[in-house]
C-alpha cells in the first residue's frame, strides 16, 4: 500500500510488517500501522505487509523471531519494531518520528 | 550432494527493538520449521536460550512461547538439544528446566590449583535410571570430548581363567604354581630400592617374549633409564621396544591434570591395544589433599582395564616407616594380586624380600622370600630366613 504521491527521497518511509497468517494480533497489527501512516506519514511512505505463513524463507533472511515485526527499511538504519504496534508512542519512538520522553527539548 | 546442516544465526539487536504491544514468537516458529523441513532434520540444536531470553522484556510471554516451543519440538520428531546458563538457586538462569521434560545435563568447569577442570552430570533423564553423579571430562585437542567411562563401574568384569607368567620362576610357584591371572590387576608396592621396577621389568620381558604388547606409563624415570637399568641386570627391554611388542610412555605427574591423565591413558590403550599396562609408579601422584580423586581416579582406571581383559601392573612406593600394608583402600580394594617388597637390615646388610599380601582367587605361599637382584635377573632364595 502506498500513498498517494510516494517518491524514492530521504524523508520517504518504506515499511515491512511480517505476521504469521491472519490472526488477532496481524490484524490489530494492520490496523493499527495503517492508521499511524495515515497519521503521521502521509503522502511518504509505503507500506507492505507479508504472511511469513506463505514466505517462510523470510523469516531467517529478516532475521524474524517474534510476531508482528515492522520493519523499516528505509530510511537507515534498519528498525525493528515488534508487537502489535497498539502502544503508538512507541512505534513513533521506534520509527524515529519522535524522540525519546529523555531527549525531548522543553 | 544434498544439504545436511543449516545453521542459524538469529541476530536479535537490542538497540534496534522496541516492543510495542502483544507479540509472540512464531516467527522463531516459521524459521525453525522451514529450515527443519527443508533438510528434514531429525536433529536440531539451539544454542543458546539466553540470548533469547535476555533482549526480548517480557518474561511471560517468553515463558510461555519457552514452553509451547518444548511441546512444538517434540511433536515434530525432532531430537533436540538446547543450551542455557547455570543459575545460581536453580539449574538454569531463566528456569527452563521445568519444560523440559526428557534429559537435563549440567556442565561445570572449575580451575583448581590452576589445572582446569570440566564436569558433567546427569541431573534429569526420564524413563531411564541413570548415573548421578558428576564426571570428569576433557574437550582434546581434536575435538573429541571424553568422559570417564561408565560402564566400568558396574563389577561385571569377566574373570579369565588363564594364567600367565610372572618372568621370574619362583614367583609363579608362589602364585599357585602358574602365576597371574590373565586380565587381573596386580599391586607391588615396597620402598624406595626394592626391587619392584625389576619384578615390572620380569613381567614386561615374559609377556613381550610371548608375542603380547605391553605398554609402560613411566612417572619418575625417562624410558632410556629403564631401558639401561635393565639391562643391567641381564634383561634386554629394547628389543620389544624396537619389534613394537613394548611401549614405555613417560610423564610427570604435576604435567596435567588428573582426568587429563586419565583421558591420556585410556587414549594411549586404545590407541596400542596391549595385552598388560604397568605403572611406575602411581605413587607419584599422590598428593594429601587430593587424595580421594587420585583413589578415585586410580580404581577406575583399574576397571576400565578390566573391562577391557587387560592385565594391570601398579607400582606404589611407600616412604620409609610408612606401615607397610598401608595403601589407600580404595585401591587395594580394586587389586586382585598384591607383593609387598622389603629391604631388611640384617647383621649389618641389606636383605631383600617380598611376600605375597594376597592373590584372589588362587591358593598362593604365604612365605616370605628372599631374593637377590643379580645380573642375571630376580633370583628368590629357597627358603626364608629367619
Amino acid at each position: 500500500m502506498k500513498s498517494k504521491e510516494w517518491i524514492a527521497d530521504g524523508n520517504n518511509y518504506s515499511l515491512r510488517l511480517y505476521v504469521a497468517g491472519m490472526s488477532t494480533l496481524s490484524v490489530e497489527a494492520i490496523t493499527n500501522i495503517k492508521r499511524i501512516c495515515e497519521e503521521e506519514l502521509e503522502g511518504r511512505y509505503e507500506l507492505e505487509v507479508i504472511d511469513l505463513y506463505q514466505r517462510p524463507s523470510l523469516a531467517a533472511d529478516e532475521q524474524i523471531i517474534a510476531v508482528p515485526t515492522l520493519i523499516r527499511k528505509l530510511p537507515l538504519p534498519l528498525r525493528h519494531i515488534i508487537g502489535d504496534l497498539s502502544n503508538k508512542e512507541r512505534v513513533l519512538v521506534g520509527l524515529d518520528l519522535r524522540k525519546k520522553k529523555e531527549e525531548k527539548v522543553e | 550432494m544434498t544439504k545436511k546442516l543449516i545453521v542459524d544465526h538469529v541476530h536479535i539487536e537490542p538497540m534496534e527493538i522496541q516492543e510495542t504491544g502483544e507479540y509472540n514468537l512464531e516467527g522463531l516458529f516459521i524459521r525453525l520449521a522451514y529450515a527443519i523441513d527443508s533438510i528434514g532434520a531429525t536433529r536440531v540444536v539451539l544454542d543458546t536460550m539466553q540470548t533469547l531470553l535476555g533482549r526480548l522484556s517480557n518474561p511471560a510471554i517468553i515463558r510461555a512461547e519457552l514452553k509451547r516451543l518444548f511441546i512444538w519440538l517434540k511433536q515434530k520428531g525432532v531430537t533436540s538439544i538446547i543450551t542455557a546458563e547455570t543459575g545460581k538457586d536453580s539449574i538454569t538462569r531463566s528456569g527452563i528446566e521445568e519444560y523440559v521434560t526428557d534429559c537435563v545435563l549440567i556442565l561445570d568447569h572449575r580451575i583448581v590449583d590452576q589445572l582446569s577442570t570440566r564436569r558433567i552430570r546427569i541431573a534429569k533423564y526420564r524413563g531411564s535410571s541413570h548415573a548421578t553423579n558428576e564426571y570428569p571430562f576433557l574437550i582434546n585437542v581434536d575435538g573429541i570430548i571424553s568422559v570417564l567411562p561408565l560402564s566400568s563401574l558396574s563389577l561385571d568384569h569377566i574373570a579369565y581363567e588363564e594364567r600367565i607368567p610372572s618372568g621370574i620362576d619362583e614367583l609363579d610357584e608362589m602364585l599357585g604354581g602358574a602365576g597371574y591371572y590373565r586380565g587381573s590387576s596386580i599391586l607391588i608396592s615396597g620402598t624406595a630400592g626394592c626391587g619392584k621396577s625389576s619384578i615390572a621389568a620380569h613381567f614386561v620381558d615374559a609377556t613381550c617374549r610371548r608375542g603380547e604388547k605391553c605398554l609402560v606409563f613411566l612417572f619418575e624415570e625417562s624410558p632410556s633409564q629403564v631401558l639401561r637399568n635393565m639391562r643391567s641386570i641381564g634383561l634386554d627391554l629394547e628389543q620389544w621396544v624396537s619389534n613394537g611388542n613394548l611401549k614405555l610412555l613417560a610423564n610427570r605427574p604435576t604435567r596435567y591434570g588428573l582426568e587429563k591423565h586419565l583421558v591420556q591413558t585410556i587414549h594411549e590403550i586404545e590407541e596400542h591395544h596391549p595385552d598388560v599396562v604397568v605403572f611406575d609408579p602411581i605413587s607419584s601422584f599422590w598428593r594429601d589433599d587430593q587424595s580421594l580423586e587420585i583413589e578415585a581416579m586410580l580404581a577406575r582406571i583399574v576397571d576400565y582395564l578390566k573391562t577391557k581383559g587387560i592385565t594391570a601392573m601398579l607400582l606404589n612406593l611407600n616412604s620409609e616407616g610408612e606401615y607397610m600394608e598401608h595403601t589407600n583402600s580404595n585401591v587395594s580394594s580394586v587389586i586382585d594380586t598384591w607383593l609387598l617388597l622389603r629391604n631388611i637390615e640384617q647383621n649389618g646388610q641389606k636383605n631383600r624380600n617380598l611376600y605375597i599380601v594376597k592373590s584372589r582367587g588362587m591358593s598362593h605361599s604365604n612365605k616370605v622370600r628372599e631374593f637377590k637382584i643379580t645380573n642375571d635377573g630376580i633370583q628368590l632364595s629357597d627358603v626364608e630366613r629367619v
